[in-house]
């Protein structure tokens, strides 16, 4: 199958157990001192051990502290990063041994649109040549016509008062504006939004984030949408993945995450949401510390050191499989020792039906 | 008691076309424990207001008109010289980005030692020490780390250090200015919980700045909602956020998503803030205001005051539940001049994309 034919109600991304570590950069005495030695560089794990599925037409969003593996994760699914170890299939195809032509392809159908519109945006470049760019590089005509159609959906009207601006000429809600529009030139099927909105001005987030939704539902588009804002992510995403360390400790439909919230990781990530509300109060359980070390990586459940609902050795000695329970109702799967695995885990469960690469081996191993 | 009593403040910025009326008529005041929060989009006056309450405006800034009481002294009429004394000591800022306000070179330890020699010329090492010691266990920091550079903490140690700085003097009134901006979530809960704290400790009272209007629903006592350099309203944070009588407040209370709803329409207040060289004469926010009659374009509004609100609106008597409701709908935003002009553009192109 070709990487440009939609299917309907098709899984478009596939991600399993994606990596992704980073080798610390170290000195020449050090590193002479460690071939003495013979032992091992040190690796910052970012990313370790991501699964998910995203359909057509869906929207992700990934949430967790500044250094979970947010960011990291969203550069490896359009191949900013190369990828340590997993896979990533893209309409079937595995993109770890795709060709140059299928890569092509891929490129072309996955964009991202970056948090920083003053940064991602070549200072010296027109508005026109900036959308352009993308066209020439995979030789698509009309060109003009394509990048007038792209500006007026950014609602950047009339386009073409835009064409031979400078980004230092417009506001930053243009700017972000002309991002989205870049990105949607090509016709993508694929997104990830990094913290689209945090540097935008108030008054302009609520613009930008309609926009983002309209182009979602318009062009039927899949998006991950990368924050630590959970009212956005609410607002935004039909599922939620909460990341602690590198890994998904909690996944659901957005409202059984965001109502029901199950692993003690994400109840004090909800907590810690201010409301705009005087007359709401809110618990104030505060989360102690700071995220652990990424390279040391904490022994069995990364969040044991933090968490409240420590129940005792399985917690530092066993690593919790992400996985349906079954003491509570909602549709999530959790990460936590808290809970007993459901039984037959998950094969009948209506969310992330194809997301089960490894049930079987994790309900075994919860069970020894 | 009063700690600060802002009157009729003007700053402006020297430009190549004119002087830029960033803060324009301003006055509120601040009590003793007391926090007020003051919100806005970016350009509204609201940090350029807190560099001119402490005395670090820009060259091209100065205060054209108006005073700045502190306990009951007009910082506008001392010289820089006398000025200096309420720096830090009694007045103090928590800035934006804790990265470039520590200096690289200096121990963070070695920074608060500084402050604290300066503004207290009699206190010896140890007792400074002791200060540092204090202040660290009050932010929750490792003492241990007082001796590192700002580059060995994260970002939220930071910013820890820098509110560990401000409160080191034990100051009356703190300026925080978007304290929390910078961080994520869990980070910020944990530093306003710990601001909050320490601010009862000491009794100081707290400017807030910040455009996340859930951190000043949390936070503040008062509200003070800023638009294009004036003041569109004022009050409890009860009131503001319950039942406002300015309709840019009600915009701006339903830009954000709130967690604790499910299905929200977020209002996007078309068009941009009026130029700050040469303001309209009438309000300042008709072009944007579904509310907006010719009156509102040539008169500026006076204060109405409702409920313990001081709100600028020609129309704020008139504001009732209906017309609040109707605010939560994206529609009414659709009525204003700035829309219609959005709109009228969009239909020119269509026209030309015909021919």
């Amino acid at each position: 199958m070709s990487l440009n034919d939609p299917v309907d109600d098709e899984t478009l991304l596939e991600v399993r157990d994606l990596q992704k570590h980073f080798k610390v950069d170290e000195g020449l005495i050090s590193s002479l001192l460690r071939a003495m030695t013979g032992s091992e560089s040190d690796y910052v794990h970012a990313v370790d051990g991501v699964t998910f599925d995203l359909k057509r037409g869906e929207t992700l969003g990934l949430a967790g502290e500044s250094g979970c593996g947010k960011t990291t994760t969203g550069m490896s699914l359009v191949k900013l990063h190369e990828a340590t170890d997993g896979s990533i299939r893209f309409r079937g195809t595995d993109l770890t041994d795709a060709n140059e032509e299928e890569m092509v392809q891929f490129r072309q159908n996955a964009q991202m649109i970056f948090q920083d519109p003053f940064e991602s945006l070549n200072p010296r470049m027109t508005v026109y040549d900036t959308i352009a760019e993308p066209l020439r590089i995979h030789d698509i005509r009309n060109e003009t016509a394509r990048v007038r159609r792209a500006l007026e959906f950014a609602e950047l009207q009339p386009p073409d008062q835009y064409f031979d601006q400078y980004p230092h000429e417009l506001s930053g809600g243009q700017r972000q504006r002309v991002a989205i529009a870049r990105a949607l030139v090509l016709d993508p099927d694929f997104i990830v939004a990094d913290e689209p909105v945090s540097m935008l001005d108030v008054s302009l987030r609520a613009g930008v984030l309609s926009l983002m939704e309209r182009m979602t539902e318009e062009f039927d588009l899949s998006v991950v949408y990368i924050s630590h804002d959970l009212s956005l992510l609410r607002h935004m995403c039909d599922r939620l993945a909460i990341m602690y360390m590198g890994k998904i400790v909690e996944k659901g439909p957005t409202e059984d995450v965001i109502e029901h919230p199950q692993h003690p990781y994400t109840r004090s990530l909800i907590n810690a949401v201010p409301v705009p509300d005087p007359g709401v109060g809110r618990e104030r359980v505060e989360l102690a510390g700071e995220v652990g070390d990424a390279i040391d990586v904490p022994s069995g459940c990364r969040f044991h050191g933090r968490c409240s609902e420590y129940i005792g050795d399985i917690c530092e000695t066993e690593d919790p499989p992400l996985e349906a329970k079954a003491d509570f109702d909602g549709s999530q799967k959790v990460a936590c020792h808290l809970y007993e695995p459901a039984e037959g885990v998950d094969s009948t469960r209506v969310d992330d039906v194809t997301d089960t690469t490894a049930p079987d081996d994790s309900a075994a191993s919860a069970n020894d | 008691m009063t700690v600060l009593n802002v009157s009729d403040l003007e700053v402006y910025y020297e430009t190549e076309t004119g002087p830029a009326q960033a803060v324009d008529g301003v006055s509120f005041s601040i009590e003793e424990g007391e926090n007020l929060g003051i919100v806005g989009e970016s350009g509204c006056g609201k940090t350029t207001l807190a560099k001119a309450i402490i005395g670090i405006l820009p060259d091209a800034g100065y205060i054209n008109n108006g005073s700045i009481e502190f306990k009951g002294e007009d910082l506008t009429e001392l010289s820089e010289k006398q000025r200096r004394r309420y720096k830090w000591e009694e007045i103090s800022m928590i800035a934006q980005s804790a990265m470039n306000a520590l200096d690289p070179v200096y121990t963070i330890r070695e920074q608060i030692v500084e402050a604290i020699e300066t503004h207290r010329p009699g206190t010896g090492r140890v007792e400074a020490n002791e200060i540092v010691q204090e202040m660290f266990e009050l932010v929750g920091l490792d003492q241990k780390r007082a001796d590192e550079y700002p580059h060995q903490f994260s970002g939220g140690m930071r910013q820890r250090a820098m509110i560990a700085m401000a409160l080191a003097l034990e100051p009356s009134l703190v300026l925080a200015d978007e304290p929390t901006t910078a961080l994520d979530v869990i980070m910020q809960d944990q530093i306003l919980k710990r601001i909050g704290q320490i601010q009862k400790e000491i009794n100081s009272s707290m400017m807030v700045i910040t455009h996340d209007v859930s951190v000043v629903a949390e936070t503040c006592d008062r509200v003070v909602v800023m638009y294009a350099g004036q003041i569109a309203e004022e009050g409890p944070v009860e009131e503001i956020f319950g039942k406002p009588y300015h309709p840019y407040t009600m915009g701006l209370k339903r830009a954000f998503p709130n967690i604790r709803e499910s299905d929200q329409n977020l209002l996007s207040i078309s068009g941009y803030p009026p130029e700050l060289i040469d303001p309209p004469s009438g309000c300042r926010f008709a072009e944007r205001c579904p509310l907006a009659t010719e009156k509102c374009r040539e008169i500026e509004p006076e204060a109405h005051y409702n409920n313990g609100l001081r709100s600028y609106c020609h129309y704020a008597d008139a504001i009732d539940d209906g017309f609040r409701a109707r605010a939560d709908d994206p529609a009414t935003w659709a009525d204003t001049e700035a829309a219609r002009a959005i709109r009228t553009m969009k239909e020119g192109t269509m026209m030309e994309g015909n021919d």
